[in-house]
């Protein structure tokens, strides 16, 4: 099943060395992202300003550090003001699905049975359905817009989580503490979620922080297809849309983008296996 | 357990052609003009079209005729591109398989090799290196990766083609070689991963230890290891397809390739629901019929899953 192997591929440490320089570097990127993505609009107010005046000027243009792209908007300006688009999308996405999954995972894994039984189909249902293609297909033939894109990545993102933690869950259940709160007529309810649920928050929290990246993923390979955001708006994945015919031009429009979709995308990566790592090998699991 | 297996995918793909059916009548706009596209709307035009798809009939027969006509490869007309939906799939199939099996095979001879080294040196610089590349390869979208090499190959180095897919046979091939390598990257990023994962676990096991007291060889303990290995392996391959979906959608849209993947995209965009429907339901059986096949080639390469079978 490909399930098994989404969990195995997505919580297997990677390497046994920990890569305390490069997590430090990831960290920094993200920050710095989420610097821009908070502050963006004070740097680059009116970031999507266009000039036919100044339409396709290469980088180093007095004025224009990165240069313009076709509609005579600045490129820096317009990165700087795609980091809100490149990073409120995905955090909401792996929060939502975080959500789902702490819900469903755990009432799935403790009770069991017949509502076990739905949840279970649900998600096979889902995992069957290739993520981003049903992506492009609901957000093209619906046209749904950023937020709506947001509830759908959601519901797509949700199986994994809803596994990861009902797997979890059941490890736990079968522990002598259960028994004791069973014993002490604790609700089920309350066993759910004050007793068994803080012994996973490791596996939720490195799963969260690998579905920022796989989102942010997603979300730009939407937008580069012309699905999800609006024509006009700042965002990288639209830049590279854009950028691709102005590349002799002005190649920084599009590498610059490029590439920190690719780094913002591998330094949550990484950070979600680090922290995985870490939070594992201090035993909170 | 095989009889539930194949019932379990026969059902998910029951639910998934309803879900493909009800996309006709959820699209927003009214269906008889979502169906007629650009076409004059006629009193005759649209009497043709409701007859077509059959609109006057209650929902739970419009919905068996379509998976019918669907089951015998009649999926309608397209309205974008003014051709039976069959053609215009089959037109384009070739490309798109060839770009798909191009990198599959470069994702196969680069990742086994080399997650089996990175396993067996665990830690080395081989290993980081491995662990680098794999991890910029899981996360980097395909589209980022295909225009960074398009920029470096095509136009800073003029040493690859910019767009399209040629004018055939080896002038093709020569386009689709930056393509695949794009799209090798994501797959043998997952299929290093695997293997690496894989390999460790084994490279752990007593048989190996017990091989290497008996003074086997190094190289015939490793490729001992990697047959067992393979079961894992082998098992992830609904991953690398789920990946390889999406992968080729981006890959072909980034450089202008005329295969199912743009035209997917372009179907998208215009709503030409009846190619939409067509290649969900195409891509939706075949990924449900390879992992299928895995689940298959599990009982193959493990025998005592066989043994275990065959008792039941």
């Amino acid at each position: 099943m490909s399930s098994t192997e989404a969990i195995v591929l997505a919580k297997t440490p990677r390497s046994r060395r920990r890569h305390p320089v490069a997590v430090w570097v990831s960290i920094a990127l993200l920050g710095l992202v989420t610097f821009l993505a908070i502050f963006g609009n004070l740097i680059a107010p009116d970031a999507t300003a266009q000039s036919i005046l100044d339409s396709l000027l290469p980088p180093g243009s007095p004025g224009h550090l990165l240069g313009t792209d076709e509609l005579g908007r600045d490129v820096l300006a317009l990165t700087i003001a795609g980091a809100s688009s490149a990073l409120v999308g995905p955090v909401c996405v792996a929060l939502g699905s975080m959500l789902l999954g702490i819900l469903l995972g755990t009432v799935s894994g403790y009770l069991r049975g017949p509502i076990d039984f739905i949840i279970g189909r649900w998600t096979d249902l889902l995992f069957s359905l290739p993520l981003l293609l049903a992506a492009i297909v609901v957000a093209g033939v619906f046209g749904a817009g950023y937020w709506m894109t947001v509830l759908l990545l959601i519901l797509l993102f949700s199986p994994s989580d809803i596994r990861i933690v009902r797997a979890g869950v059941m490890e736990q259940a079968a522990r002598p503490f259960v028994e004791a709160a069973q014993m002490l007529s604790l609700s089920k309810t309350r066993i759910m979620f004050t007793q068994v649920l803080p012994n996973v928050s490791s596996l939720i929290i490195t799963n969260s922080m690998l579905n920022v990246a796989f989102a942010l993923v997603a979300f730009s390979s939407l937008s580069f297809l012309g699905v999800g955001v609006a024509p006009g708006t700042a965002d990288w994945g639209r830049q590279l849309t854009d950028g691709r015919a102005i590349m002799i031009d002005n190649p920084a429009a599009v590498l610059i983008p490029a590439l920190l979709i690719i780094g913002v995308a591998s330094a949550a990566n990484l950070v979600g296996d680090w922290l995985g790592q870490i939070l594992t090998r201090t035993g909170r699991s | 357990m095989l009889v539930v297996r194949v019932l379990g995918t026969l059902g998910i793909l029951l639910v998934l052609s309803i879900i493909v059916f009800s996309m006709l009548h959820l699209a927003p706009g009214d269906i008889v003009k979502n169906l007629l596209g650009n076409r004059p709307s006629s009193p005759e035009a649209v009497a043709a079209i409701r007859a077509q798809y059959n609109l006057d009939q209650p929902l739970y027969m419009q919905y068996l005729i379509w998976l019918g006509n669907a089951l015998t490869g009649d999926f309608g007309q397209s309205i974008r591109l003014q051709d039976s939906v069959s053609n215009v799939i089959g037109a384009r199939l070739g490309i798109t398989a060839a770009l798909s099996g191009l990198a599959f095979v470069l994702a196969l001879v680069v990742a086994i090799p080399l997650g089996v080294q990175s396993a067996v040196r665990s830690g080395s610089w081989i290993d980081r290196f491995a662990t680098g590349v794999g991890i910029v390869g899981l996360s980097a979208p395909t589209f980022a990766v295909g225009l960074l090499l398009l920029y470096v190959f095509a136009f800073y180095l003029p040493i690859f083609p910019v767009y399209g897919s040629g004018d055939g046979g080896l002038d093709t091939l020569w386009h689709l070689v930056l393509p695949a390598i794009t799209l090798a990257l994501g797959l043998g990023a997952i299929i290093l991963k695997l293997t690496r994962t894989a390999m460790l676990r084994e490279l752990d096991s007593d048989y190996v230890t017990f091989g290497r007291a008996r003074g086997l060889p190094d190289r015939q303990v490793h490729m001992i290891a990697l047959r067992n290995a393979a079961i894992p392996i082998v098992t992830g391959a609904s991953l690398v397809l789920t990946f390889l979906v999406g992968g080729t959608v981006l890959a072909e849209t980034t450089f202008a390739l005329p295969g199912l993947g743009t035209l997917l995209q372009g179907s998208v965009l215009f709503k030409d629901i009846a190619v939409v429907q067509a290649l969900t339901l195409l891509v939706a059986v075949t990924i449900a019929t390879i992992a299928l096949l895995a689940d298959l080639a599990y009982i193959f390469l493990d025998p005592r899953i066989r043994a275990k079978e065959g008792a039941q």
